[in-house]
């Protein structure tokens, strides 16, 4: 065997090696990715009902919204981005208790992700939960570790906007932010209002949508009604429909 | 083989406290120091190191003859990275709240030099029985660190031990316990008491060998 040969068959060799060693890897990974992903899924969605049942008290039956780019629709659970959609939550006499409604922005550190809950008419806050985030622990962590700034978003007034308060906020649209971590709880109140120029005005014009489109779509039929009769009674909005492009 | 099986304890056991990895050898201190503020997290990344230690040595001195020593690096961490993902797809589906807290942390286990390190220096050139048992020791060895750490950390910086409170409610947690500069503190304390504690047993030894009127070492 000459010099030139046998040096390219040490090179097959190293070549051979690493590939063997790739499609071992890439197999190991695919089949515990297969094996895992239904668990992880059912954690994922296990997870985000219990938030928000947390956020809407009462809750015992949910449904997801899907904004289709013109109206609120009954979706499928799991279609879609989770930020274009909403959750219908329902009590236990089939009662809309009001809307859970996903945000996210920007932290002190990294992204936080919340959800909250809106009461039907969407006017008031009725729970807040962070589903992630990476704040200071000690400090910025408070946003959902200290109970009592959690508290501030229950029966939290949204109109005009919710303000951030050092101190004692005397006013229902106010919450008092938290002694050191004031950049954090800035950022909790901003996603929120945020959040609710974007999806206030669909869900109002949900509230205006005729019943009967909604009931076209929806999969539980004992449930006919999704509009909450304090909303109903103002009747449809003209261009609701319309005029509530983001 | 029977020689081989007579060694298995004892390569076990000097991973544990003689070579301790986090101690003695000072490797893998990105962990140590990142995900050790309470009890469960030092649990769950100890048990997800030795879980990618043993499988990884086991594969790697099965295969010690196959693998040119060229591409041995290589080889190593595409093991390695391989049963790092396993251990984060399946901590994900087990203790979602656990890998929720250290995400980026149990990625981080495939540049943890514990792991190379072992695998260049031992699995690499021992039979897969004894590589297997320094793959445990210096897990166990690992994992004892990290709840070590983890433990003070949790208790003074949340004034809890695995999640159970130890204090009354007038604690004030001393936050910076949990915080990264806590970790650098409590390590740097217990390396000094155990440099200390070594100190003072060689100090011992070479008496009582004076006293056996024996060459000092």
């Amino acid at each position: 065997m000459t010099d030139a040969a046998a040096s390219r068959n040490e090179a097959l060799r190293l070549v051979a090696t690493l590939t063997i060693a790739g499609l071992f890897s890439g197999i190991s990974i695919v089949l515990a990715y297969r094996t895992t992903l239904p668990r992880i899924q059912a954690n994922q969605r296990a997870a985000l009902e219990r938030a928000v049942f947390e956020v809407l008290p009462g809750t015992v039956r949910l449904e997801r919204l899907a904004w289709d780019g013109a109206k609120l629709a009954a979706g499928e659970a799991g279609k879609g981005a989770l930020q274009e959609s909403i959750f219908a939550g329902y009590g236990a006499d089939d009662a809309l208790l009001g809307f859970a409604v996903p945000g996210a922005g920007a932290g002190f550190a990294d992204t936080i992700k919340l959800i909250y809950g809106l009461d039907p008419s969407g006017e008031r806050v009725l729970g807040m939960k962070v589903l992630e985030s990476r704040e200071t622990p000690g400090l910025g962590d408070k946003i959902y570790k200290d109970a009592k700034f959690v508290a501030e978003f229950r029966a939290l007034v949204v109109d005009p906007v919710i303000e951030l308060i050092k101190g004692h906020g005397e006013r229902d649209n106010q919450v008092d932010a938290i002694t050191g971590a004031t950049i954090s709880s800035r950022a909790v109140v901003k996603i929120l209002n945020q959040t609710n120029t974007v999806w206030r005005p669909r869900i109002a014009a949900l509230a205006a949508q005729p019943p009967e489109a909604g009931d076209a779509s929806r999969p539980v039929p004992a449930t006919s009604t999704i509009l909450p009769p304090d909303v109903e009674r103002g009747g449809p909005v003209p261009g609701g429909l319309t005029g509530d492009k983001p | 083989m029977s020689s081989a099986s007579g060694r298995f304890l004892p390569e076990m056991a000097k991973g544990i406290l003689r070579e301790n990895p986090t101690f003695v050898q000072v490797l893998g201190m990105c962990p140590a120091l990142a995900v050790t503020n309470s009890v469960l997290n030092g649990i769950v990344m100890g048990a997800a190191t030795t879980f990618v230690l043993v499988m990884s040595s086991l594969m790697i001195s099965a295969l010690r003859k196959l693998i040119p020593s060229q591409v041995r690096i290589s080889t190593y961490v595409v093991v390695i990275a391989t049963f790092v993902t396993v251990a984060d797809f399946t901590l994900q589906a087990m203790l979602p709240a656990a890998h929720h807290e250290m995400a980026a942390f149990i990625s981080l286990i495939v540049v943890n030099c514990v792991i190379l390190g072992r695998a260049e220096a031992f699995a690499s050139r021992n039979p897969v029985l004894l590589s297997i048992a320094d793959a445990l020791g210096m897990g166990l060895g690992f994992s004892l660190a990290m709840v070590l750490i983890g433990g003070i950390r949790e208790v003074l910086g949340s004034g809890s031990f695995f999640g159970i409170p130890v204090f009354g409610p007038g604690f004030e947690p001393w936050v910076v316990m949990v915080l990264p500069p806590g970790g650098f503190l409590v390590l740097g304390v217990l390396l000094l008491a155990l440099a200390k504690f070594a100190e003072l047993r060689s100090r011992a030894e070479e008496q009582r060998s004076r006293a056996a009127g024996e060459e000092p070492r």
